[in-house]
């Protein structure tokens, strides 16, 4: 599904992704872990196609088309979600309005009919019920005056929405609080699905015993060094980076 | 002054003796402006004595006026001797013959506004003469607005058919020497409307030019005078999201409300003249003075405007609160883009007892579009237990446009209270970032992150006018990203 090859990008001069390699198919749920600085967000943002990045080298492949050559807004309508660290706030314009243009948006990429208001509240219900959102939040500004715990309940809200086939959790657990980490990876967890592949992005190992990686993968400095199934994470959290860095520089 | 439509053909011949030049097929006055001038443009709509008297007075106080150049607007010289100052309604042959003959920009526009067909020959002035389904929705309004006793024509059909009206208020919110427009206005103006709520009654509809017969030849001195008497309410939409096809360079309307005790004036614009081409060649001069006084106690008046076309605006909806427990309100969105400069705000004058007022604007700038907020707030000694609250916002697209705020505060009661709140902001990349990862194209982005800009102010206005002005924002918006 997911096919990145020896990518390399940087913001101005600064080069951040040095060589990253990763095979993510269908049904797979993968955990991207590493120290602040190593890239993690970036390799996020290029995935999602935010400006600024400059990809020098490699490819990355999304269902064999080449996704760093399509547009944000098309690469959403295909299926690729980003789960934002830092959820935006746009004031004035209501959470249904623009929920509603981006479901619409995907159907209609998807060949879909576009729905109305009626069928789309009637969608939209079951879901924020998952997310234990209250239905006042439909008519609030996006993400406006959300706290921290919202606006990342707002993102998986959004993705259970949207139902994309490749989604990017960046950072999805930092600045959640126990609870409030347990809806969110309900909500995550009930969107596995054999069609749908997960990245998540993080920097402990707490989300993942929410939410259980297939492949955990250790990204430092640009490149993934290591890459494991769950126990790896666990002994991370008990290891620290520092001992990867090492066996692969000894490498 | 006695005199008949025939005398229009004698008056015509006699004011070529006098050196003008009349080209016959259009009935346009040749250039220039002078007491003549004023006296033909009198005898042409059969006023009475004390209106030619009125605008004589306008004209000789115009000629000591000078050109105001306080407003942060650069305006090439106007040569007002090169201006014609009366054109007879157009005979239907000098427009386009179907809508195969216009501009298909134009086609287009209307379109992406959703302007219904028969609309939109009209409003690209096609010379048809089919009857429209307006002028019969027109003729079950005239009716329905008779049964009620409102008054509600022309303002020429106004001063022959209800003198003692226009003598009593013309003029009395807005005097001939209010300022340099306002005075020009006075003396040469053209048509316009005119409303007359009487005592206790609620117009059973909004009143909107659209359906004032003739209302397409008002030309460019335009001019308007409300007046609900006691106890009336009265809402009054001007203007049209759809570009019309104007001619005239300067348009300088004059627009005076007059609320009576309880009374309420809602009085909402949509302005979408012409505004010039994207390099800024041509475009409309709008020059307009609109105020209201809340004369009587407990009345309100409330201007929205959503301002998007013309080349220069300058234009100041403002409220003279007599009264005491009077209300006034102003809600603004204007927008400038490519080479527009808008200068615009409003006035509030607290003068009775506890009257209060609001003053929400919000100006978008984008291109190199140059976008002024000038607003004064003046509590006179009077005006014990005052209030105000002012917001005003600005947003920026790009970095080649401007916001420029002027608040002006003049407190003369200890007991007032003022509140300014304002902010400026640019249309974040990562706001746009975000739309476009959940799908929506940056086109739509940039409409929804301005819609929800404007969004307090589009819900002052009727519902459907509210529909129009968002669709008129993203069209007026088209292209200035990316």
């Amino acid at each position: 599904m997911l096919s990145i090859r020896d990518l390399h990008a940087q913001i101005g001069v600064r080069k951040i992704l040095k060589g990253v390699n990763l095979e993510v198919k269908p049904g797979e749920v993968h955990a991207i872990m590493g120290p602040n600085g190593s890239g993690k967000s970036t390799l996020a943002s290029v995935l999602a196609g935010r400006a600024g990045y400059e990809v020098t080298k490699g490819t990355a492949h999304y269902l064999g088309d080449d996704l760093l050559a399509l547009e944000p807004e098309e690469r959403a309508r295909r299926g690729v979600f980003l789960a934002f660290q830092y959820p935006v706030e746009i004031p004035g314009v209501n959470n249904a309005y623009l929920l509603k243009a981006a479901l619409n948006a995907v159907r209609k990429q998807r060949g879909l009919q576009e729905l109305d208001a009626f069928e789309f509240l009637a969608l939209i219900k079951d879901k924020m019920k998952l997310m234990q959102m209250d239905e006042s939040f439909l008519s609030r500004g996006v993400n406006e005056g959300f706290s921290g715990g919202e606006k990342k309940r707002n993102e998986i809200l959004q993705m259970a929405v949207l139902e994309p086939k490749l989604a990017l959790l960046d950072e999805t657990d930092s600045g959640l609080d126990i609870d409030a980490l347990r809806v969110v990876a309900t909500g995550v967890n009930s969107l596995r699905s054999p069609e749908r592949a997960i990245v998540m992005i993080t920097h402990y190992q707490r989300l993942l015993d929410y939410i259980e990686p297939d492949f955990v993968h250790v990204l430092s400095d640009g490149r993934i060094l290591r890459t494991g199934d769950k126990s790896l994470a666990l002994e991370l959290e008990k290891r620290g980076y520092d001992w990867v860095k090492q066996e692969a520089s000894a490498a | 002054m006695a005199s008949t439509p025939t005398d229009l053909d004698a008056l015509v011949a006699q004011k070529y003796q006098h050196g003008f030049v009349t080209d016959v097929e259009s009935d346009t006055l040749p250039p220039g402006l002078d007491e003549d001038v004023v006296r033909v443009i009198s005898r042409i709509k059969r006023e009475p004595q004390f209106m030619l008297d009125w605008r004589l007075r306008a004209l000789r106080h115009w000629q000591t006026m000078a050109n105001p150049d306080w407003a942060h607007l650069r305006i090439a010289p106007i040569d007002y001797q090169s201006i014609s100052y009366y054109s007879a309604p157009r005979a239907k042959t000098d427009g386009p013959k179907s809508l195969d003959e216009v501009d298909p920009k134009l086609l287009a526009t209307y379109e992406k506004l959703g302007v219904p067909l028969h609309e939109r020959a009209r409003l690209a002035g096609v010379a048809v003469d089919a009857v429209f389904d307006s002028v019969s929705v027109a003729t079950t309004f005239k009716e329905k607005l008779a049964r009620a006793g409102v008054i509600f024509c022309s303002f020429s059909d106004a001063v022959r058919n209800h003198p003692d009206l226009i003598e009593q208020y013309l003029g009395s919110v807005v005097p001939y020497a209010d300022n340099y427009f306002a005075a020009l206005n006075s003396a040469v103006f053209s048509d316009g409307s005119f409303v007359y709520v009487p005592q206790g009654v609620r117009c059973p509809m909004e009143l909107s030019t659209y359906f004032r017969i003739n209302a397409a030849n008002t030309g460019q001195f335009e001019r308007t005078l409300i007046i609900a008497d006691e106890g009336s309410h009265v809402s009054y939409l001007e203007g049209c999201t759809a570009p019309m096809r104007d001619e005239n360079q300067l348009h300088a309307a004059v627009v005076e409300l007059v609320a009576l005790r309880d009374a309420s004036i809602k009085y909402s614009t949509v302005q979408n003249w012409y505004p010039g081409d994207e390099n800024g060649v041509g475009g409309i001069y709008n020059f307009v003075t609109k105020r209201g006084e809340c004369r009587g106690a407990n009345s309100r008046i409330s201007w929205t405007q959503v301002e998007t076309g013309s080349a220069i605006t300058w234009k100041y909806p403002s409220c003279v609160l007599s009264g005491d427990n009077s209300v006034g309100e102003f809600y603004s969105v204007a927008l400038a883009n490519h080479y527009q400069q808008a200068d615009t705000g409003t006035k509030m004058i607290h003068i009775g007892r506890n009257t209060r007022s609001t003053i929400v604007a919000k100006g978008i700038s984008a291109g190199r579009g140059q976008n002024t907020y000038r607003g004064l707030v003046k509590i006179l000694p009077s005006a014990e237990g005052a209030r105000n609250f002012t917001q005003c916002d600005s947003l920026l697209m790009g970095d080649k446009c401007g916001a420029h705020t002027f608040p002006y505060m003049e407190i003369k009661n200890p007991t007032a209270v003022v509140e300014h709140e304002a902010t400026t902001s640019k249309i974040a990349d990562d706001q746009l970032f975000y739309s476009r990862s959940r799908g929506v194209s940056e086109e739509d982005a940039v409409n929804m992150i301005v819609n929800g800009f404007c969004k307090v102010v589009f819900k002052e206005l009727p519902m459907e006018f509210a529909v129009e002005a968002q669709n008129l924002l993203a069209v007026s918006l088209e292209g200035s990203v990316g």
